[in-house]
């Protein structure tokens, strides 16, 4: 159960300016080893569970967000991220998702672009 | 009484009209983050980052800084009423708080955090403006050995201080320094750990994994939890204490104050850590620690006190040292970054108006948000009643936005999304993400002076031990994590986390 642990980041040392990364990367990887093969040894409780679908759609949007932002606009993305997320909540309502988006998509044009002057793109650039 | 001259210079600054209203405006919109769950002052200061480029350096330190101790005030409204702490320093608040509303005392539960907060901003403020300058005499003494000996010192209370398996936390920590070591070397030019992305060659925002280990990871789990939110919207009536009540509240404040105040200086502590021990340090010495939990005003009371005495002490080391003790002390380092300003014992010095300025404005701050938080609570109780399934999505909103307006690259929102997977994975493994974060921050600078260190020592490692102020700290580096690990103090410190 604690395995992943120990994969994550090894010992990729570049010649040089590596000195640094590599010791600590060395660190990592026997406390990793370590946590791992305790995780193995002693009988813990296990992992709790995950809510992939949650995890997912939550994540899904922000990525959507940024990538509806480039080429759509910031009004696009807002309405994109908002339904996107909501599906993830408890209760999720179409309509309601609809409504609310529209709402936060014309209050952050107001806020961000015009209230506080950030340089975002409003709508699709072509 | 050159003290009171600079508190004078101070409060010369702090009182122009200008920076008056941007301490207001940063406090406001710090109650009002600090109210709502899930969005913190990390995510709204790093949204607010990029309109305070035209402002006056002091001005936008000011506003900074009032959005993180105001966060801490309005955290406890949050906790008290509806029993979700609005803040993760305010989560011990819920526990006696909560108890307190429901025996319709909510009244008194917010006077006294609000009072017991501003007894402690006083208190710290003075502190800062006592300690800071000393303190920073003596930075300027240290040497690069000394400096790298002081951040395996802070990293080393960071893994004591982080709750759960002391080996977890270790591996945070480094964990955390290899990905602040991402992008270029700053010696050699060569771009380590990039994969040859270009994006990342300067390395991977702070802000960046902060939003997305704390802000995303936030969001999913308390959407997993799906809690029942009681909002206690009948009026709160009652705010003074009763005489009772006082006298059981004042000791705890003062001890909570003190208690935050010592904490707010170790790096890794902060607000967090402050509420957390005042709590079960309250419960400890209480004569009758039974009450704890149903409603004990100590309860409220002390943590309230430690976390602004802990917010605002966090700032010592910043100012001193130049070394930023928790993620919004990063923060605040980068905005002072581009507003051309070096961190460290030079401010003291030489930009005495700026340094004592915003000492002042701690405290002006600390005085707005004790006369004008009480009358606005009606408010912030309608914003609680909005259902969470409204708020999570402009939560999401703003950290996708704040993320995108540092630097106007999307690729910084798609990292974000991978740190929030990482930061999920981190909970669901009881993996702290604090140690994580202060290596992320601190690796690159321990880097820095090490290879100085060992530069000016032509490549000798004694110079970490000849060196007094450095054998000193890494002697109480080593004396900290060996106490940790013997078991009795082991099993003591688990007791203390339970809690």
């Amino acid at each position: 159960m604690w395995m992943a642990k120990a994969f994550s980041f090894g010992t990729a040392a570049r010649m040089g300016p590596a000195y640094f990364p590599t010791v600590i990367g060395g660190m990592l990887v026997t406390f990793g080893l370590f946590i791992g093969l305790r995780g193995l040894v002693v009988n813990g409780e296990s992992v709790g569970s995950f809510h992939f679908k949650t995890l997912f759609l939550i994540l899904a949007s922000i990525a959507l967000f940024g990538l509806t932002l480039q080429y759509l606009g910031l009004f696009c993305a807002v309405l994109t991220l908002v339904v996107i997320a909501s599906m993830g909540g408890h209760e999720f309502k179409l309509r309601e998702a609809i409504i609310i988006s529209a709402c936060l998509a014309a209050g952050s044009v107001a806020l961000f672009v015009f209230a506080l002057k950030l340089q975002i793109p409003i709508w699709p650039s072509f | 009484m050159e003290l009171l001259n600079n508190l004078i210079l101070g409060f010369g600054v702090a009182l122009t009209p200008i920076n008056m209203a941007y301490c207001f405006i940063g406090v406001l919109v710090g109650t009002l983050v600090g109210v709502l769950p899930g969005l913190g002052p990390l995510a709204t200061m790093a949204m607010l980052l990029p309109i305070t480029f035209n402002m006056a350096p002091v001005t936008a330190l000011i506003m900074l800084a009032g959005i993180y101790y105001g966060a801490q005030y309005g955290g406890s409204t949050t906790a008290i009423l509806v029993n979700l702490p609005g803040e993760s320093s305010s989560v011990v608040t819920c526990i006696d708080g909560y108890q307190m509303a429901r025996q319709g005392r909510a009244g008194a539960a917010l006077a006294i955090s609000a009072l017991g907060s501003f007894f402690a901003g006083t208190v710290s403020t003075m502190l800062i403006a006592g300690f800071a300058p000393p303190l920073a005499d003596l930075a300027l003494k240290f040497g690069p050995s000394a400096y790298f000996s002081l951040m395996v010192l802070g990293l080393v209370s960071a893994i004591v201080l982080a709750s759960g398996s002391i080996a977890k936390a270790i591996a945070m920590v480094l964990l955390g320094i290899l990905l602040g070591l991402v992008g270029t070397d700053v010696n050699s030019g060569v771009a380590r750990f990039t994969f040859g992305i270009s994006e990342l060659s300067d390395g991977v925002g702070f802000v960046i994994v902060a939003m997305g280990v704390f802000g995303f990871t936030e969001v999913i789990v308390s959407l997993e939890l799906n809690e029942k939110r009681e909002v206690f919207t009948k009026k709160v009536t009652g705010l003074w204490l009763t005489k009772d009540e006082f006298k059981a509240a004042a000791p705890a404040v003062l001890r909570g104050t003190m208690l935050g105040s010592m904490l707010g200086i170790l790096p890794g502590g902060g607000a967090l850590l402050s509420s957390f021990a005042a709590y079960s340090f309250e419960k400890k010495i209480s004569k009758n620690p039974s009450k704890f939990g149903k409603g004990a005003i100590e309860g409220v009371a002390a943590p309230e006190s430690a976390n602004n005495a802990g917010a605002q002490t966090s700032f010592i080391p910043l100012l001193t040292l130049g070394i930023p003790s928790n993620p919004v002390m990063a923060l605040m380092m980068g905005a002072m970054m581009i507003h051309n300003i070096q961190p460290g014992p030079q401010i003291v010095i030489n930009q005495p108006e700026l340094f004592w300025g915003m000492i002042a404005s701690m405290w002006v701050g600390n005085l707005m948000l004790v006369v004008f938080n009480l009358p606005l609570i009606g408010m912030w109780v309608k914003l609680l009643s909005v259902p969470y399934r409204f708020l999570f999505p402009a939560i999401l909103l703003f950290c996708g936005i704040g993320i995108y307006t540092l630097s106007y690259n999307t690729f910084d929102i798609y990292l974000a999304v991978l740190f929030g997977f990482l930061g999920y994975l981190f909970v669901k493994l009881e993996c702290e993400a604090a140690p994580l974060m202060l290596g992320f921050i601190l690796g690159p600078m321990m880097e820095e002076s090490l290879r100085r260190a060992l530069l000016i020592s032509r490549g000798d490692p004694a110079v970490f031990l000849t060196n007094p102020i450095s054998l000193c700290m890494l002697i109480a580096a080593t004396a900290l994590l060996g106490i940790v690990i013997m078991p009795a103090v082991r099993r003591k410190r688990e007791d203390v986390f339970v809690e």
